[in-house]
């Protein structure tokens, strides 16, 4: 088990499996609302479902509009359970904020590898 | 980030649901950007209107905020994705007029102005020189910091929105006189005579100087529309929302010509045109106002098109705010220009509109136009008024 503190963007708990990738996520295009699907051509996470997983990225990218998909995709119960950012951006931020997805970001991603069971509790990530 | 106690009431949820929504937004945006303080904002300009980007998602937020959310300072609106009151003849389908409706009363239970323009500086919200503003829509953005010295973040529209029922935006970023210093000199050689060579000069500039802010010299006039259409042009093909030029933009005189320089070059304005304009020959659409047209911009298009016919197969669509039309109204211009055939479209653009698949080519001069139509699947070509107005009537581009 490693304990890892990071910076709260939207305080919250949560656990699920760690989808890590080290490539920035454009939401607003970059991920079906409906499915949670990831739909980036070329993307490492292309074809995968961030559904109720510790979703693990740099930061965003793209349109401001991505902060409405987060939004859409918590209404569709298709959101990953929480987030972690490298040092996140205005998109995502206020995606999880209007969504109230448990975020936190200055976080070591190097740590998390794809498949760990992760809790996040506010600023602390638990890798168990 | 510091707050005040007034400010920790609203972020305890004080003064309700949309106030504590907005205050996490700017106290999340201002912590992330090391903001000391929250502002004062003086007006507010709302993106993220037309329902085509919206969604079903960014309608129900709206809806929630709507609830008991009211904006404490002048806030107006940008385009919807269609004219509010001639969507059929625009070919908009019912269903998303009714969902677009659904957006626009929302914002307006909020208390926001559905002025649905990209030009609010153009009917009436005008910032002060100084005045620290939070704007959304990046082509008013660079306008208000570079054109009034007004000061802004590129807002996105949530944060616009929290800003609004706040009164209120984090001091970060183009807020400070140290974050406004021009990083980059830009000597221009090349002359400008047609309104579609500021916008190939933003594109030019935008890609020498991306995300960073030019201090443009060599420039010895520039009226309103073409500072207008330059500003729009740079933003969106790389540069931060602020420019200076010397001897004519407020505050230009207070800097330090960058030493790194780099200069524009005839070819480098005949470069931009290529990227911008692909090889087509026949024109199915033509757009004139992005950003809105100015009342001197639909007078000017009046002259032109006065005794001609737009060809069938083509459309000609005027994009404006509503304000600027009813003043073409009085004037005539709309008599002239939809005698001829053409259409107004007013609250929209070609950029929010959804237009996906139903053009093939594009005739505008806006820079900024031909990158949103690209997305849209569009073909396109840039020019003066008067080459857009030709390839309306023929229905072809005469290079």
């Amino acid at each position: 088990m490693e304990q890892l503190k990071g910076r709260i963007i939207y305080r919250g708990k949560a656990e699920g499996e760690a989808l890590v990738t080290s490539m920035p996520i454009s939401f607003y295009g970059g991920v079906d609302p409906n499915t949670g699907v990831i739909l980036e051509k070329g993307h490492e996470l292309e074809g995968q479902r961030v559904k109720d997983k510790i979703l693990v990225f740099p930061q965003g990218k793209g349109s401001t509009v991505g902060s409405y998909t987060l939004y859409r995709m918590k209404k569709n119960n298709t959101a990953p359970a929480a987030m972690i950012n490298k040092e996140t951006e205005t998109i995502v931020a206020v995606g999880a904020i209007i969504s109230e997805i448990p975020f936190v970001d200055k976080i070591d991603l190097s740590k998390i590898k794809k498949g760990d069971t992760v809790k996040v509790e506010n600023e602390n990530v638990i890798i168990l | 980030m510091e707050l005040t106690k007034q400010e920790k009431a609203m972020l305890d949820g004080k003064e309700g649901y949309a106030v504590k929504k907005s205050m996490e937004i700017l106290v999340a945006l201002g912590d992330i950007f090391g903001a000391e303080k929250l502002i004062d904002v003086g007006s507010v300009q709302v993106a993220g209107v037309s329902y085509h980007n919206l969604g079903d998602a960014g309608l129900d937020f709206l809806n929630s905020l709507a609830e008991d959310g009211r904006v404490k300072v002048l806030t107006t609106l940008n385009p919807a994705g269609m004219d509010l009151e001639n969507w059929q003849q625009l070919g908009i389908s019912p269903e998303f007029a009714e969902k677009q409706n659904l957006v626009i009363d929302a914002f307006t239970r909020m208390g926001i102005l559905v002025s649905c323009t990209c030009t609010p500086y153009l009917i009436g919200n005008v910032p002060l020189y100084g005045e620290h503003i939070a704007w959304s829509e990046s082509s008013a953005v660079t306008f208000a910091n570079s054109v009034l010295g007004a000061r802004t973040n590129r807002e996105g529209g949530p944060s616009a929105l929290a800003a609004a029922f706040v009164g209120k935006t984090p001091c970060y970023g183009l807020h400070l006189d140290e974050n406004r210093v021009p990083d980059i000199n830009v000597q221009v050689n090349a002359e400008l005579s047609r309104l579609s060579d500021w916008g190939a000069l933003g594109y030019a500039i935008g890609k020498k100087a991306e995300n960073k802010i030019p201090y443009i010299s060599g420039i010895k006039k520039a009226t309103l529309d073409e500072l207008k259409s330059f500003g729009a042009s740079l933003v969106t093909y790389g540069a931060k929302p602020l420019f200076y030029i010397k001897d004519i933009t407020p505050g230009a005189e207070l800097q330090q010509q960058p030493k790194e320089t780099v200069t524009i070059e005839k070819t480098d304005l005949d470069d931009a045109y290529n990227k911008i304009n692909d090889q087509v020959d026949e024109i199915d659409f033509v757009c004139v106002g992005c950003p809105h047209c100015s009342i001197k911009e639909v007078a000017e298009i009046a002259d032109l098109i006065r005794g001609k016919k737009v060809t069938s197969g083509t459309e000609l669509w005027v994009a404006t705010s509503r304000t600027t039309k009813q003043l073409a109204d009085k004037h005539g211009y709309t008599a002239i220009i939809e005698a001829a055939g053409g259409k107004f479209a007013c609250d929209t653009c070609m950029a929010v509109a959804p237009l996906k698949g139903r053009f093939k080519a594009l005739a505008t001069t806006s820079a900024k136009g031909c990158f949103y139509s690209r997305q849209n699947l569009m073909k396109t070509k840039m020019g003066s008024m008067k080459e857009c107005v030709d390839a309306a009537v023929t229905g072809k581009w005469n290079n």
